[in-house]
């Protein structure tokens, strides 16, 4: 599958006629059960896509809610090989939702390139995004990644500028994800009409659809971004749901997967 | 490793950043566009007669350059063997080397039109250093440091306080040096458009570990140009210690495509490797990827970042620069390790025979000096670099003898 995964979801969502909800949580957070519950539930409260952050000591484009949820999976005895054994579990009960695994490029180099992609394909994960690979560096992990058939999915961000657009969306597969500020996750929240100019300069650059996250925390927010780009992605406030109620002893994967549903029903309302 | 040794050691890095498989620009796009603009101002500047001469002037009249080249004699008949000399980088305007290196970033910086400056530090070094560089060019400065770093090195934080500099205590991940270092990329990524980051040490994504380099790169070229007027010519052996590696590779660097010098790299072996409590990248630790090059890590088996651990807070980083990786791959640098214990008697040692307080970091290369100079004859020549002194360690280290019961008791 991989890719096609990626690209049936997409054409499934234009025929739909909406904009697609795109969540993040960090494989083994708060524990590795809790993780896989609340990832299983994540299709059904209305996940289009689902980005698992692969846990690293060291995320310099994350801010403190993301950096608290990749400590905590690490201290809970996450590895790269149970990220991928998660994935491997979701997948004997979904095989149409699209994974993307998201982080550093460290753990995946420490594995070993080609057997991590021969994992990861196997384990049923789409694509990839690693924050630390920008086109500079694409003999890595990028150009080997697709050709073992996985999309590797680059960031576009503010200081992306026209001279580098090519070169970003260049050897880009699955979607481009948009970096809606310059900074890291969880923080600021751009304007709507910063968005839609991003937008409107990223189009005639690509034939990808366009995702774009960074500082949406609200189904307002989410709705907006999802009408103007092709899918709004939302990390660090789900994030922090599920960690706050782990934190209180409470349901966890409730509070998670109802925040992802009020996502959800934002984008569908219309 | 490498089949094929280099006609120059002095060549690197190649265009993309990289010395052999190290170093490169692994960092996230936001950051990209502004690196490729360090890049080209640091490549415009470094051709730039004027550049060269400002840099210069500030390097002799500011920093006190050239650093005295010192004949140690009491420790040289210590030893019993080589001739010592110790480069006296630990002599300049703010007790290090790490100055030079902020004066010729600040002065890139003030090329680009940047008057806000951000920085890393672990002991409160680099942050003194760009914390005055920032004084001296009317520059606005923040000062990322571990929270446990601000902590331990008072001092240091109150001088970077009266040069105006703003300190951030860092207490995300495990509030150390590493973790400064993340903080201030983020920051950056975040003010992408006004901000520079002067780096202290030789490691970050290209052209950090060339820049700062060439900056420190002096340091070798004075060594160079005094040994041949002492001795009539060039040593038999250098010694530096290495955290990032940025005094090491500045005394080194000149030294390179001279086959008759042996190099030796000090790093820090803490409780001793043996422990896993130590800071010794190339000794204890594996490739990988961080704060935006590939270089040794100190890492677990899933690649996530182990905290270093050494009596010198200078040397605690679980990386080292990319180019020491290259070297220790082709041989030409020879690494080592000193643990906490070497490095204390080091600097009693020091303190005792020649009246100088070493910072704890060059007390670390000092130890190793007195491994190698004992075998060697008295026509050998060694130069270590004394890359700063160590008013900032005193407490420390009294802390650390008493302790250990090594410390003369109070007469009153």
């Amino acid at each position: 599958m991989t890719v096609e995964r990626i690209e049936n979801r997409f054409a499934a969502l234009k025929a739909e006629g909406r904009g697609g909800l795109v969540t993040f949580v960090t494989a083994g957070d708060p524990d590795p059960r809790i993780s896989l519950d609340l990832i299983k539930g994540l299709p059904k409260a209305g996940a289009d896509v689902i980005e698992i952050g692969m846990p690293f000591s060291d995320p310099m484009a994350d801010g403190p809610a993301i950096q608290a949820s990749s400590l905590r999976a690490i201290n809970a005895g996450m590895t790269l090989r149970k990220t991928i054994e998660l994935v491997r579990a979701f997948r004997r009960g979904d095989t149409e939702t699209p994974i993307i695994a998201m982080g550093y490029y460290n753990p995946i180099y420490s594995y070993g390139v080609d057997a991590f992609l021969k994992d990861a394909v196997e384990a049923g994960i789409d694509g990839l995004i690693i924050v630390d690979l920008p086109p500079e560096e694409d003999d890595e992990l990028c150009v080997p990644a697709m050709d073992a058939g996985l999309a590797f999915i680059r960031l576009a961000t503010p200081t992306t500028d026209d001279k580098r657009l090519p070169a970003v969306l260049n050897r880009s597969s699955g979607f481009v994800y948009y970096v809606a500020i310059a900074g890291i996750t969880g923080t600021r929240s751009a304007q709507t009409e910063d968005i839609q100019a991003a937008v409107d300069r990223l189009r005639p650059n690509t034939d990808l659809p366009l995702a774009v996250g960074f500082g949406i925390r609200t189904p307002e927010q989410a709705r907006i971004v999802a009408d103007i780009a092709d899918a709004a992605v939302v990390g660090s406030a789900l994030v922090q749901a599920v960690a706050d109620t782990a934190a209180e002893g409470g349901d966890a994967v409730k509070a998670g997967l109802d925040f992802v549903k009020s996502l959800a029903d934002g984008i569908r309302e219309r | 490793m490498n089949e094929i040794l280099p006609n120059s050691y002095r060549t690197g890095p190649d265009e993309a950043g990289h010395f052999g498989i190290f170093g490169g620009r692994y960092v996230a796009e936001t950051l990209m566009p502004l690196i490729l603009e360090v890049e080209k101002a640091y490549n415009a500047a470094r051709r730039d007669p004027a550049f060269e001469e400002e840099l210069r002037y500030y390097q002799k009249h500011y920093v006190g350059r050239p650093s005295p080249m010192y004949f140690a004699k009491s420790l040289t008949a210590h030893f019993g063997g080589a001739k010592i000399y110790l480069k006296r980088d630990e002599l300049n305007h703010t007790g290090s080397h790490k100055v030079n290196n902020c004066l010729g970033q600040a002065l890139v910086a003030k090329r680009m039109g940047k008057t806000e400056i951000i920085a890393e530090t672990g002991a409160g070094q680099h942050g003194v250093a760009v914390a005055t560089v920032c004084a001296l060019f009317g520059m606005s400065c923040k000062v990322f440091m571990g929270a446990e770093d601000v902590r331990r090195q008072k001092p240091n934080v109150e001088r970077m306080k009266l040069l105006g500099a703003e300190v951030i205590p860092v207490t995300s991940g495990t509030g150390t040096l590493k973790d400064a270092m993340n903080e201030a990329l983020r920051f950056w990524v975040a003010h992408p458009e006004t901000h520079f980051y002067i780096i202290g040490t030789v490691a970050g994504p290209h052209p950090y570990p060339q820049m700062v380099r060439d900056f420190q790169s002096v340091i070798g070229i004075e060594a160079r140009e005094q040994i041949q007027e002492a001795e009539g010519r060039l040593p038999d052996a250098l010694v530096a210690c290495i955290g990032g590696g940025s005094n090491a590779i500045g005394l080194f660097h000149p030294f390179l495509d001279d086959k008759d010098v042996k190099i030796f790299g000090v790093e820090a072996a803490g409780d001793g490797i043996e422990t896993g409590k130590h800071a010794a990248s190339i000794t204890g630790g594996r490739p990988g990827v961080l704060h935006g090059n590939r270089t040794y890590l100190l890492q677990t088996d899933d690649g996530q970042i182990v905290d270093a651990h050494s009596i010198s807070a200078g040397l605690d980083y679980p990386g080292i620069g990319p180019e020491h990786s290259w070297l220790a791959e082709t041989g030409r640098v020879t690494y080592v390790s000193a643990t906490d214990e070497e490095a204390l008697d080091a600097f009693q040692l020091l303190t005792r025979t020649e009246g100088m307080i070493p910072a704890l970091e060059p007390a670390h290369a000092l130890s190793y000096v007195g491994k190698i100079a004992p075998e060697m004859g008295p026509d050998e020549i060694i130069i270590m670099n004394m890359c700063g002194r160590g008013d900032k360690d005193v407490a420390s280290v009294i802390e650390h003898l008493k302790a250990r019961g090594k410390f003369p008791k109070d007469d009153s």
